[in-house]
C-alpha cells in the first residue's frame, strides 16, 4: 500500500520535471529536505553525507572541520622540532608517536571534511597557498623542551576541552573523527604533564624552565577557545545546529577550573594575578587577555607564521616524488593487470 | 601561488576501510583514506587506523565500489518491517512467569 503511494509520489515528480522545470523539483526537495534536516537538529539526531542540508551548514561544517585538519597538520611542527633533541631514546619514541597521532587526526579530519563534498586536494591548496586558517597556537615557537611539556599540557588540554563536546556534533563523520581523535589526545595531555612534573620536581634551573614554559603558553592556550562570547558572531548559529554545544566562554572557564589543581600538583604557577577562587560562582575568576595579539596571530603576524607555512610548503614540494612515484607504481600494476586477463 | 604539481593525490582513490578488532567478531568500518593501490591502501590502513592494537585483520575497498541505499527514499526501502512487530520474542507475553521460555 505505501509501496504503491510511494511509486505514484515519484512518478508525479518525474511529471511535473517533464512539465515545469528542473528548478521547480530542486525546489521541492530543498523543501522537504529542509524539514527533515529540521527534524534531525530538533531530535538532537546525526546528518548523514547523503542527506540534503542547508548550504550554510555544510560551508561552515567545510570550514571548521578542514580549518581543525589544517591545525593537526601545521601543529607537527613546534614538536616534530624536538624529535632529534628530546632528552631521551623513551622522551623521543614518546614524542614520535604523539607526532604521528597528529598526522592521523589531520587524516580523519580532512576524510570527514571530505564527505560534504570538498576534496581533500582543494583542501591542501588552500593551506598551501595560504587562504585557509589553522590555530593560532602553532605559530608559537617551542624554545625548550619544556614547552614540549607545555604544549602537551596546556595547548593538548585545551584542545581537548573544545574537541569532547564535539564528539556530539550534529553531522555524524565529524563526530565519529571527534571520537577516534578524543581517545588518542588524552596520551598527549598526559605526557606533556609528566614532562613539566620531571623539570619543576629536578634541579633549580629545570624547575624555572617549566615555570617560564607555563608563563609562555598559559595566555595562548586560554586563546584557542576563540575570542569571547560578545566577540563571537558565528558562535550562535553553530550552537542552535548542534555543531558546538557550548560557548567559547564556557569551555575557557571549564578548561580554567581544571588546569588549577592540576598547576598545584605541578608545583609551577599560572600567571595570572586576577586568578581567583570565586566560591559564589563556583569557578575560578581569571584575568583579561590580550586579543589584540590574539587577532594580530590570527592574520599571519604570528612570531613563526611564515615560517609554519614555508615549512609546510617545502615538505609538500619534496614529497612530490614520492607521490609521483606511487601513483606511476599504481598505473603499472593495472596495465600488468589488464595484460594477464587479455583486456 | 598556484595549485600543488599535478601528480598529486587527486588521483589517488578512496578507500574505505573495515577493521576485525579481535576474532569472533565482525570487520567493523573505521574510516576511509587516500592510495594509490590496493597494497598500498592496506599499509596505509594499518598507519592510520591500528596505531594502538585496533586490529587483527583489515579490509580495504574502493568507496567507488559501494553500493548505498538512497537516504532520500523516506524509509519506503525499509518499510517492510514496520507493524510487525510479531517478529520480536517481546511480542509474546502469555508465558511470562514461565521459565526458560
Amino acid at each position: 500500500m505505501t509501496a504503491h503511494h510511494t511509486s505514484q509520489q515519484s512518478d508525479g515528480a518525474q511529471l511535473r520535471l517533464a512539465d515545469d522545470s528542473d528548478a521547480a523539483a530542486a525546489e521541492e526537495a530543498a523543501e522537504v529536505g529542509q524539514a527533515r534536516f529540521e527534524e534531525l537538529i530538533a531530535a538532537d539526531s546525526r546528518v548523514e553525507p547523503r542527506d540534503w542540508m542547508p548550504d550554510p551548514y555544510r560551508k561552515t561544517l567545510v570550514r571548521q572541520v578542514s580549518q581543525h585538519a589544517h591545525s593537526e597538520i601545521i601543529g607537527m611542527q613546534p614538536e616534530g622540532n624536538w624529535i632529534t633533541r628530546a632528552p631521551s631514546l623513551k622522551r623521543k619514541a614518546i614524542l614520535m608517536a604523539k607526532v604521528q597521532d597528529e598526522a592521523g587526526h589531520g587524516l580523519y579530519l580532512y576524510s570527514a571534511a571530505e564527505t560534504l563534498g570538498t576534496s581533500r586536494d582543494e583542501m591542501l591548496d588552500q593551506l598551501y597557498t595560504g587562504r585557509a586558517k589553522y590555530s593560532s597556537i602553532f605559530n608559537y615557537p617551542a624554545r625548550t623542551w619544556a614547552d614540549v611539556g607545555a604544549i602537551g599540557w596546556l595547548v593538548d588540554g585545551a584542545a581537548i576541552t573544545n574537541q569532547v563536546p564535539l564528539c556530539r556534533a550534529s553531522y555524524g563523520p565529524y563526530g565519529r573523527a571527534m571520537v577516534r581523535v578524543c581517545k588518542e589526545e588524552s596520551f598527549h595531555q598526559r605526557q606533556g604533564w609528566e614532562i613539566l612534573y620531571s623539570l619543576s620536581h629536578g634541579t633549580d634551573a629545570q624547575h624555572r624552565m617549566a615555570q617560564e614554559a607555563v608563563d609562555r603558553f598559559y595566555g595562548p592556550a586560554l586563546q584557542m577557545f576563540g575570542p569571547p562570547d560578545s566577540d563571537s558572531p558565528n558562535s550562535n548559529q553553530s550552537m542552535a545546529w548542534n555543531i558546538k554545544r557550548f560557548s567559547n566562554d564556557e569551555l575557557r572557564q571549564r578548561f580554567v577550573d581544571m588546569i588549577v589543581p592540576q598547576a598545584d600538583a605541578l608545583g609551577l604557577t599560572l600567571p595570572d594575578p586576577h586568578l581567583t577562587w570565586n566560591e559564589e560562582r563556583g569557578h575560578y575568576d581569571f584575568g583579561d587577555l590580550d586579543w589584540d595579539e590574539f587577532f594580530s596571530v590570527l592574520k599571519g603576524n604570528g612570531p613563526l607564521s611564515r615560517q609554519r607555512l614555508e615549512h609546510y610548503r617545502n615538505a609538500r614540494d619534496d614529497g612530490a616524488w614520492v607521490r609521483e612515484a606511487a601513483t606511476a607504481y599504481a598505473r603499472r600494476g593495472q596495465q600488468d593487470q589488464s595484460a594477464l586477463l587479455g583486456a | 601561488m598556484t595549485s600543488i604539481d599535478a601528480a598529486d593525490s587527486s588521483s589517488w582513490p578512496l578507500w574505505e576501510v573495515f577493521i576485525r578488532s579481535s576474532r569472533g567478531l565482525s570487520h567493523v568500518h573505521a574510516g576511509s583514506l587516500h592510495a594509490p593501490d590496493a597494497t598500498m591502501a592496506l599499509r596505509n590502513a594499518r598507519d592510520l587506523y591500528t596505531r594502538r592494537n585496533e586490529g587483527t585483520s583489515v579490509w580495504v575497498v574502493p568507496a567507488a565500489a559501494i553500493m548505498a541505499s538512497d537516504p532520500d527514499s523516506k524509509g519506503g526501502f525499509f518499510e517492510s518491517p514496520q507493524g510487525k512487530s510479531y517478529r520480536h520474542a517481546t511480542y509474546y507475553t502469555q508465558s511470562e512467569g514461565v521459565k526458560h521460555l
